[in-house]
Order: structure tokens, then sequence, then C-alpha cells
């Protein structure tokens, strides 16, 4: 049985009537860090568009994240730029360009890129995207992309992990028990890239088949990122502007393509390989 | 907590996991729809400080301090907002219920401000499944469309009469009104696709504070009835029990709890011990036929239960010969053949079923239900639960969406059973996963085709061979392989033919009624093997069927030369539609972009204007004291439009404007009888009761009037609410003063005509993704008599949008063992605004002297045709046969590679 959204083994059966939560006792609202304490039963909410889309029945008790009111987004000292967790999609498409981040472009491509419709926008966060661990994760496909960080955290401590690293398989994660994603750091190489970006669906609007990405750096360098199209991201590093067999060696290395009812595993491998091809082009 | 809703301010005090669609319903917005509960269809949108969100996924508890803005506060019923009133000028709905959602993502900023291209980016999250959004873009961009409120007869484009209602969300759907100390039920259902319930310890359910009852097996009536309805009742299996101890599908209910809240009911059902005895199951129908596979039913007589043969899963078969098959065969100069398969697909109309029910003052069940046939749901209670007819009225509010899955009991007799051990008011609504899991869907099929034709054309012999799986129960099993393959086989004039069919139970998910009900699939075996048998002959297919299709005076008959049949090809206009579609389709349509590989391809339908073997409507039409008219009709009002055909019909006939027809419908207590809303029946079964009723209160009218007065012999005329005689005006007001008028009058669905539609598509592929583009899409539609343009486009359009999501998109998955694995819009895509051409829609010029005025029906015909057409045009472009749908871009991709 293929990899589903829906792990089925691990739900109690649908009984009827999925309306709200029924399970949930409590919304807790954090005032400050110290309070952001996830216990057993417990789940941090962002946006709550996924968590309030499917049944939770294991769940008790919802951390409201966005009670801490994290600043949306900064720029840092370094030119990179910060993304808090709990930023909506919305606020994302509303940071203004600007000539030194040109890569900015390909964050309304990505958020496209949802199968969730712009009005999620209003309420769907960053955070919630890329922790939901879904291959078709739009904000994962972005922040794979450009190489960003996140940071985690928990009610004391904290660590950095590459976005790459982060998201495991389809909805697993690294994240340890209790830990949340505080913030999304783009860093300010990666938005200063060229950007080429290829996507296709079983339908114009449909949820991805494959995404790819290609960003090629001031150094030359150039990066190719898959999601969508594989279990969990990949990502093609080349020192140096690759050749077709470059390309086509580091593809046949990647066995996670995925199979679900948005695409089956050859047609997404196939697509991958010729928008993979298309970029290495387009970067040249 | 306190928010603001439309201006108003207001006190609430949600529950932990609440969202917010769920607060504004307990609030009475009503007009806030529950679609999907998962993000994806936009029934539930509303402005939150001014920016649209779907509130089935906003959690409530931030809603404090927020100003919410639903369709009801954009403007109300005397004073539409603009983009509301556009709605109603371009007829942007039919059933309606998306359209509260609809309106609200059309008056936010962004789409306010948003080119045309962006459109269907911007619409990807509010799903139609009836119109095919031409009508909703057109309202979009101001088309107005209709006439006029207060103008407008038989042959114009009135509005819908909820059309004002519908846009502003005041119109109440099924479950769109407050009762005090309503329950809830919740259904715990089966985690195996065969088992046997060894015993369930309810203890700890019934122990839950807020439980009032616990319902299993022990509580079923022991009535077998079957969930399909029909007018005939025999003509299902009775082989469905409330519940049942044997599981015969993963998702048969086990067992119901009724409670203070669905939370608590949920909560009670994950409390219940259940003992399972796990049966072996058969999930593949060629083997559930097959020697030593688990029986399903094996334990039923065939005769009392009406199953063909339960020794073998078999609930129904055909087998038949016309002539010499193997004669015809050899006789033939090219013979082609192939199999094809079709998908389990979903209705997903947005209204999910759902029941409420209680007991009036009189101690009498009453049933406010969703449903198409509420006659027959009220027949069959009243015999599953030994109730007099009479002591149970049932009736429909305005039903968001059927397309045949209504036509089925599936939440009535819990409900009943749960109101008549409390005594209390009882909920049940099905979520949207429950209709994919608990549900009907289309049946899928298994259909081979062989055809022979000498070198002229003419066809020598026709063989089509149907397996149909119709899941673990066999509501409209029998009905489906029957329908399936007779006017797919009998439009064509051949002299020799055999069928066989099968329907067959699986442990998979129950199959049922579809739009179309079995012809679609067999259509899209035997046009793509028409239109094969066109290549290999060299002959346009166009062409290949003008030789071969059933004329005025053959007979229409499938295997049985002396079958008696009441179907007459009456006001025939199939080769009209031929020209219509075949000059249509060689002009306009978009450019294919470079390097595609472009096609073109044809299919065409037949099919009987109304259902076989009698369906009835008593209809009763009374003039009313102000000079209006109430209209009593039984059938129901569920996105076909036949509200507004009526009063078309009755506002013709007596001369008043259409707002001055009040209609009371789809109510066992308002008229005597209707057999229901499907087989296309609204217009021409009910409608036609209405329009005798409508001439004979006319005649009535006009007799009182010469009383009232002396014409002098003038001819009086009905116009303006008045009967005019010479000079004199009498207002019916008047006549309506002197003596109490009224009509009734009665159809009987026979005899029965045919309809026809033939679709055409150009298509462009991409040969490296498998991308179908389509470039030019246009239906020709023999309806008879135009009732109304707009409508009828409508039907034709929706029609044509809900098949290319079947062609091209949709299949309801399982994982190979009874488990349904696409169990939310987001995984199972049904057709966007993006996913939908425009399609040129042309009349043939034809007259039914069976319908009324000469109408015919044309609600699930425009459906059959295009999957085969599309076929047939990819066909073209690629050069490989499909053979399979949905045609989904990974499996055209694979067909480009079999190059």
């Amino acid at each position: 049985m293929p990899a589903m959204e829906v792990r089925l083994d691990e739900r109690t059966l649908p009984e009827g009537g999925f309306v709200d939560l029924p399970t949930l006792r409590a919304v807790r609202l954090p005032r400050e860090r110290s309070e952001l304490v996830i216990g057993e039963g417990g789940a941090p909410l962002g946006g709550g568009t996924w968590l309030f889309s499917e049944p939770q029945d294991h769940l008790t008790e919802f951390v409201d994240l966005t009670a801490l009111g994290w600043e949306p987004w900064a720029e840092e000292p370094d030119g990179s730029l910060t993304v808090a967790a709990t930023c909506t999609l919305a606020q994302l498409l509303r940071i203004p360009a600007r000539p030194e981040w040109p890569a900015l472009s390909l964050f309304p491509r990505c958020a496209d890129s949802l199968v969730a419709s712009f009005k999620v926008w209003n309420t769907a966060t960053i955070g919630g995207n890329i922790a939901l661990a879904l291959p078709a994760g739009g904000l994962t496909s972005l922040a794979t992309a450009l190489d960003a960080e996140a940071l985690l955290w928990t009610a004391d401590g904290e660590r950095r992990m590459a976005v790459a690293d982060l998201v495991l398989g389809v909805r697993r994660t690294a994240l340890e028990p209790g830990e949340v994603i505080r913030s999304i750091t783009f860093p300010a190489a990666a938005l200063a890239a060229r950007i080429a970006f290829r996507r296709i669906a079983l339908s114009p609007q449909g949820r991805a088949g494959t995404v790819v990405i290609g960003r090629r750096d001031g150094n030359g360098a150039v990066t190719i990122g898959i999601t969508g199209g594989t279990e969990r991201p990949e990502i093609l590093r080349f020192p140096a502007p690759p050749s077709t067999a470059d390309v086509a060696t580091a593809i046949d290395g990647i066995g996670t393509w995925y199979d679900d009812p948005h695409g089956a595993p050859d047609w997404r491998e196939a697509m991958t390989r010729r928008f993979a091809e298309e970029i290495r082009e387009e970067l040249r | 907590m306190r928010f603001e809703v439309n201006g108003r301010a207001l006190d609430a005090d949600p529950f932990p996991g609440q969202c917010l669609r769920t607060l504004l319903r307990e609030h009475e917005h009503f007009e806030v729809k529950k679609g999907c509960d998962a993000g994806d269809c936009g029934a539930c949108g509303v402005l939150v400080d001014g920016e649209p969100v779907h509130s089935c996924v906003y959690p409530a508890h931030r809603i404090e301090g927020r100003a919410v803005t639903t369709a009801a506060g954009l403007g109300d019923v005397g004073s539409l907002s603009p983009v509301q009133q556009r709605f109603v000028d371009a007829a942007g709905f039919q059933c309606g219920f998306c359209t509260p959602g609809m309106v609200v993502t059309a008056s936010s900023e962004a789409v306010q401000h948003a080119e045309d291209a962006d459109l269907p980016r911007l619409f990807k999250g509010n799903l139609c499944r009836c119109t095919g959004y031409r009508s909703i873009t057109d309202a979009l961009h101001g088309v107005c469309t209709t006439e006029e409120r207060g103008t407008g007869g038989v042959g114009r484009s009135v509005r819908a009469p909820a059309a004002e209602r519908v846009v502003t969300g005041a119109e109440r759907y099924t479950l769109d009104l407050s009762t005090t100390g309503l329950l809830h039920l919740a259904v715990l259902r089966s985690p195996h696709a065969h088992a046997r319930v060894r015993s369930i310890d309810a203890a700890a359910a019934r122990a839950l504070p807020g439980v009032h009852a616990v319902l299993t097996a022990d509580d079923s009536p022991a009535t077998l009835f079957s969930t399909g309805r029909h007018q005939n009742r025999l003509e299902d299996p009775d082989d469905t029990l409330v519940f049942d101890r044997v599981l015969r599908f993963r998702g048969q209910r086990v067992a119901a709890v009724v409670a203070d809240t669905v939370g608590i009911a949920e909560e009670a059902c994950r409390l219940l011990r259940v003992d399972y005895e796990v049966l072996p199951a058969v999930f593949d129908p060629e083997e559930a036929r097959s020697p030593g596979a688990p029986l399903l039913h094996g334990e039923k007589d065939p005769f009392v239960a009406r199953i063909a043969a339960p020794e073998r899963n078999v609930v129904a078969q055909k087998h038949g010969e016309l002539g010499d098959v193997a004669a015809g065969l050899a006789q033939a100069d090219v013979v082609v053949s192939g199999t094809w398969r079709t998908a389990r697909v979903s209705h997903a109309q947005l209204e999910t079923h759902g029941t409420r029910g209680w007991l009036d003052a009189n101690g009498r069940l009453v049933l406010r239900t969703s449903s198409q046939v509420p006659y027959l749901v009220r027949d069959e209670i009243a015999r599953i639960f030994g109730l007099e007819r009479d002591g149970v009225r049932v009736f429909a509010a305005r039903v968001g969406g059927g397309f045949g899955g209504k036509q089925e009991l599936l939440t009535e007799d819990l409900v009943t059973l749960a109101v008549l051990r409390t005594g209390r008011a009882v909920q049940y609504e099905y979520s949207r996963e429950d209709e994919f899991t608990g549900a009907t869907l289309r049946h899928p099929k298994r259909v081979s085709v062989t055809l022979g034709a000498r070198h002229d054309g003419t066809l020598t012999a026709m063989a089509v061979d149907v397996l149909s799986d119709t899941g673990a129960y066999g509501n409209h099993g029998p009905g489906v392989m029957f329908h399936g393959t007779h006017e797919s086989v009998s439009v064509y004039r051949v002299p020799n033919r055999r069928v066989d069919a099968e329907a067959v139970y699986t442990n998979n998910p129950p199959s049922g009624a579809f739009r179309g009900y079995g012809l679609g699939q067999v259509l899209f075996a035997v046009e793509s093997a028409m239109d094969e048998l066109a290549r290999k002959l060299g002959l346009d297919p166009f062409e290949l069927r003008r030789r071969n299709v059933v004329v005025p005076g053959d007979p229409v008959i499938v295997t049985d030369a002396d079958e008696e049949t009441d179907l007459e090809l009456s006001g025939y206009g199939l080769d009209q539609c031929l020209d219509l579609a075949e000059r249509a389709v060689a002009e306009g349509g978009d450019p294919a972009p470079d390097g595609w590989l472009v096609g073109t391809g044809m299919a065409l339908g037949m099919i009987a204007t109304m259902p076989p073997r009698g369906h009835y409507s008593e209809v009763r039409l009374t003039l009313d004291p102000d000079g209006g008219a109430t209209l009593d009709v039984g059938t129901a009002e569920f996105g076909n439009g036949t509200s507004t055909v009526h009063v078309q019909l009755v506002a013709q006939a007596l001369g008043l404007p259409p707002e001055h027809v009040r209609l009371r419908q789809s109510d066992t207590d308002a008229a005597k009888y209707d057999t229901g809303a499907f087989g296309s029946a609204g217009t021409v079964v009910a409608g036609k009761a209405v329009h005798e009723a409508a001439l004979a209160l006319r005649a009535a009218v006009l007799g009182a009037a010469l009383g009232l007065a002396d014409g002098n012999g003038a001819e009086p005329l009905l116009a303006g609410g008045a009967v005019l005689l010479g000079a004199r005006r009498i207002p019916l007001a008047e006549i309506a003063a002197e003596a109490p008028l009224v009509a009734t009058a009665t159809a009987s669905g026979t005899p029965r005509s045919l309809a026809f539609n033939v679709h055409a598509f150009r298509v462009a592929v991409d040969p490296g993704t498998g991308e179908v583009r389509i470039l030019r899409s246009v239906q020709a539609a023999d309806a008879g008599t135009v009732l109304n343009p707009e409508q009828l486009r409508g039907q034709i359009e929706g029609g044509t949008a809900q098949a290319i999501g079947t062609a091209l998109y949709e299949e309801v998955r399982t994982d190979g063992a009874g488990t349904v694995t696409t169990r939310t819009f987001r995984n199972y895509h049904i057709p966007q605004m993006a996913d939908v051409p425009t399609t040129e829609v042309l009349f043939a010029e034809t007259h039914d002297d069976l319908g009324p005025l000469g109408a015919k029906s044309m609600s699930e015909a425009p459906y059959n045709p295009i999957a085969p057409a599309l076929a047939n045009a990819i066909r073209d472009a690629v050069g490989v046969r499909p053979h399979e749908l949905p045609m989904t871009r990974d499996r055209v991709w694979r067909l480009l590679r079999a190059r």
C-alpha cells in the first residue's frame, strides 16, 4: 500500500459526523516562551488549516503558537531573511521586492503550488506547512530550494537544522517531541541567486506531482531541489553548472519516487528528469 | 468572547477544537455551508476583517474581537449586493449550495481587482459540482443571461424562483434550521471488509454523560430492504438491514450512538468494544463470481431477496442474443474488439447526506431529509419500521445536489430508529469522508465490445460483455446493469447482437445510482469501438454513425425482437445533432501550443426521457385569494431547475408573472405523490402533470369569468393576472373570491421518448507530459422544445463538466482490500474553474409529442457521450487508444510511450 497522507492504521476510524475536533479539551495560549510546553496529547497550533481539516482524535490540547506574537519576518544584519513559523502565507507574500533578493519571485510560485486556495493563505503558516511534511508542501519546496535553515525551539532549548534535513519523509520530521519550529532563515546568497521553476500536477491547479526548482548562485554553483515527486525533499548539488549527464546521473540516485493519487511514480520521475534538464539549460 | 458578524455584536463561548463554521451556524448563520470541513471546497467561505477564509479550518477561539462578513452580510433578498445581483443575472448557480461561499470569494478585494486570466487560480478553492463554471464566470464578468423578474413565459430564460435567496444564503437547505433539544447521531463504521460481529460491549459508551442511546443489531428491525429506491421496490434486492451482524464492507455501520453533541456521540463510539470475527473477503468482481470465492449474501434466498445467483455473488444478469453474432462477424469485412474499464466515482454533490427527524404534536414521525425521493423514502421507512404510511411525513427542502446519490436511503432509517427510541429530535449528518467511504459510488465496469461491419460501414454484429462491481450491496445494481446495456446498444441498427452482463457483489463499498445510470460506462466502450471501426474502415466517425443509428420506424430493442416497449422515437433529432456537432467542432477553438499533438473525436448518446416501468406524479394547482397560484408538486429541486420550469408552465397558462406562482414541493404532506427526482423526470413527468393542471385551471378560470360577466361573445384572454373579456378586465383575485378553484392532474411516465446528445472535442496533447488541453468542445442536444434556454444550457454544461471530471481526473481509490484511500477533495480532484473549457451548446429543433409542450428531459443525457468523445480525440492525437478512465496525465503519458 502506497504511503498516504492519511495514515489509516494510525487513526481511529471515521465515525460519521466529523465536525470540529471534539477530543480537544483545551487550547492554551502561551504568553511567553517558557510556557511553550507540549505534553502528551498536545500539539502546537499554527494556522490550524491542516489540523482542523482532518480528524485528530489522538489530540487533547493545542498550544497556539500565534499567541506568542512573533514578528512575521525580519531582515538579518547579514542580509538574510528570517520568517517566523507563525508568519502566514499572505504575510510572506507581502514582503516587498528588492533588487538584492531576486529569488523572492519564487515565493508566490511556491504558494500557488499548494493545493490550498489563496483564502487559506490568510490563515495557514509557514512553519505549519513545513512541519506537516507533505511531499507537496509548497513551503518545503521553497525552503529546501533556497537552503533555508530552521530554528527549532523548546521551552528552554534551541537548535538549528537545514529544512532539507528536517523533513524526513511523508508526514515525518526530525522534530523531537515538544519541539516546535520557531523560524526559517533564507540565506542572503540564495535570495540573490538566479532561479528557475517548473511544476506539474495531474490538473492545471491540482496538488503537485513534482516541483523542480533550480538555483544558480553567484559562484556558479547550481542546486536543483525536488519536492512533490519524492517522499522527501531531494537536493542535487553541483559546484559548477552541470552537464545533461551530470543531472541525469544525480537523478538516477533518487529512490524515493512518491506514489499517491496525484501521480504515478514513473510519471513523476520522468517529469522530474524533463524539468531538471530544462532548468539545467535555463541556468547554464 | 465577543466578535461581530455582519455588523452585529455576538457573544459566544466556543469549545476547544471548534471551528468558526460551526460556531457561526450555532448562531443561526445558516448561510455558512458545510461542504467538506477540510478547507477544500469553499462553501463555508466568509470574510474575517475583510479577508476571505475557509471558516471550517479557522480556529474559532481566534475570532475574538474580529469582524465576520457572511454572504448574508453582503446583501439581502430585498437589496442584493452588486456581486449577488450578477449571480442572479447570470444564473450562476444550480443547486446553489456552493453559492454563498462563491459570492463571498467574488466579493473579496483580491477578486474584485483581479485580471480575468487570474480567476481560475483565485477560484480553485470554490468548487461547484453543478454548473461547469461558465455561468459563474459570466456572473464575475457581469454578463446577464436571464429575464428580468416579472417577465418571461415558456421558452424564455426565466430566473429560478429561489435565485435571490440562494445568492444571499437565505435559502434553507436540509439542516438549515434550529431545533430545540436536538440530539446528534454518530456511527461506528466497520474496520473490516468482511466480518461478523460476535458481540458489542456498550457499557462504557452508555455510561458516558450525554449519551441517550446506543443502537446496534439488537435494536434493528428484522426487515430486509435496499437503500436504492425505485417506484417499484422489487427492482432492488432486499439485502440490507438497518444494522446487520455481518459487515460486508469497510465502512458499514456497526453501531450508532445518540447523544447531546456530535463530539459526545463520537467519543461514545470509541468506547464501544466490538468483538469481530474476520471473514475472508473478495475485491475483484471477476474473482467474486468464480468458484470458491467468499460469498457475500450466500445465506439469502434468491427469490425472496431477488438476487440472481447468491451462490456466485451475482445480483443480476442478462444474457441475450438477437440474430446470430457469429454469423454476423463472419459476414463482416472488418472486426474490431477491445476491453474498457471505468473507475469508481463519487457524486461529490456539495451538500452531504443528512436527515433531521422528530415527532410532531400528534406523535407522527417527521423526516426532513436531503433526498431526491421523499415519497419513496416515506413508503420504505413505513415498511421497515412497521408504521402506517400516514404516520410518516418526509420532506426535502432545497437539496444541495444529488446526481443519483440521493436516490438512496442512507440516513433516514437511522434517524427514524433514533427518534422512535428516544422520542427526541435527532440529526444525522454525513461528513465528506462519509461520502467517500459510506455512501454510494458510480459502478466501476469492465466492458468488452466486438463490432463487425461491411466495407460500407454497415454493422453486421455487435457483442457487448459487461462486468459491473456493485460492491457489498445490490442497491441499483440490477437497474444500472440493465439500463447500461439498453440505449447504448439499441441506438444502433444491427441485426446480430449479443449482450452478456453481470452485476457482482464484492467487499468493496457499495455502488449506486449515478447520473446516466450505467449508460456512460458502456457508451465509453461502445463509442470507442465505433471510433476504432471508423478508423479501420477509413470512414468519418460522424458518417459511420449516420449509417447505423436508429431512425423513426426502427424498433428500439436490445436483444429481444419481441420485447414489449413503451419507447418511441418521437421528435427525432439525432440526425440534426450529428450535423450540428460535426459543423461546430470544425470551426473556431483555441490554438494548439507548438509541438503538441492535435486530435478530434466525437461520440453520441441516446437515453430514454423517463425511467421505465412507471414514474408517477400527481400535482394540485390552486388559485389563491390574491390572484396568484399555489402549486403542490412532489418532485424535489436539487439544482435540476425543474422548479423554474414548473413555474413557467403555470405562469404561461394563467397569464401570471412567474413570481405570482408559489411552490410547495417535495413534501409528502403537500402534493399527493411523486416517484421522485431521478431518471430526468422532473420536466417530462412532474412537468407534464403541472402543464395539464395549469391548462385545467385555466379552463376553470375562464369558465368562472364567463359566469361573472357577459363577454358579448368575445374570446376571453388571460394576461397580467386578469381575464380580459372584451373591454372588461376581471382580476384573478375577483374570480378566486367567487369560488375556490383547484385543478389536479397526474402523469404516469409512459409512453416514453428518446433524447440524443452528440459531443465533439478537439484536443491538444503535450507529448512530453501527457497533459490534455481541450481546444474546442461542442455538444448538440435533442431536448425537444426548449422551455428555458439558459437553464438547459446550464444542465448541458454541468453534465459536460462532471463528465470531464470522470474522464480526466476522478477515481475513488481503494487499497485493493476494501479501504478507500481518497477521502477528501484534495485527494479526489473534481473539476475546478481551471479544468473546464467553454462548451458550445447547440439545440436540435424538434418537438416531442410525449413531453410537455414538446419538451424532452435533459439532465443525465449530456454526461454520457463525454468520456468516449474525449477518448476518441486523445486517440486521434496520440495514435494509441485509451482503454481506462480516468485518462489522467500519467496514463496518457504512458500511452505516448507505448507508441
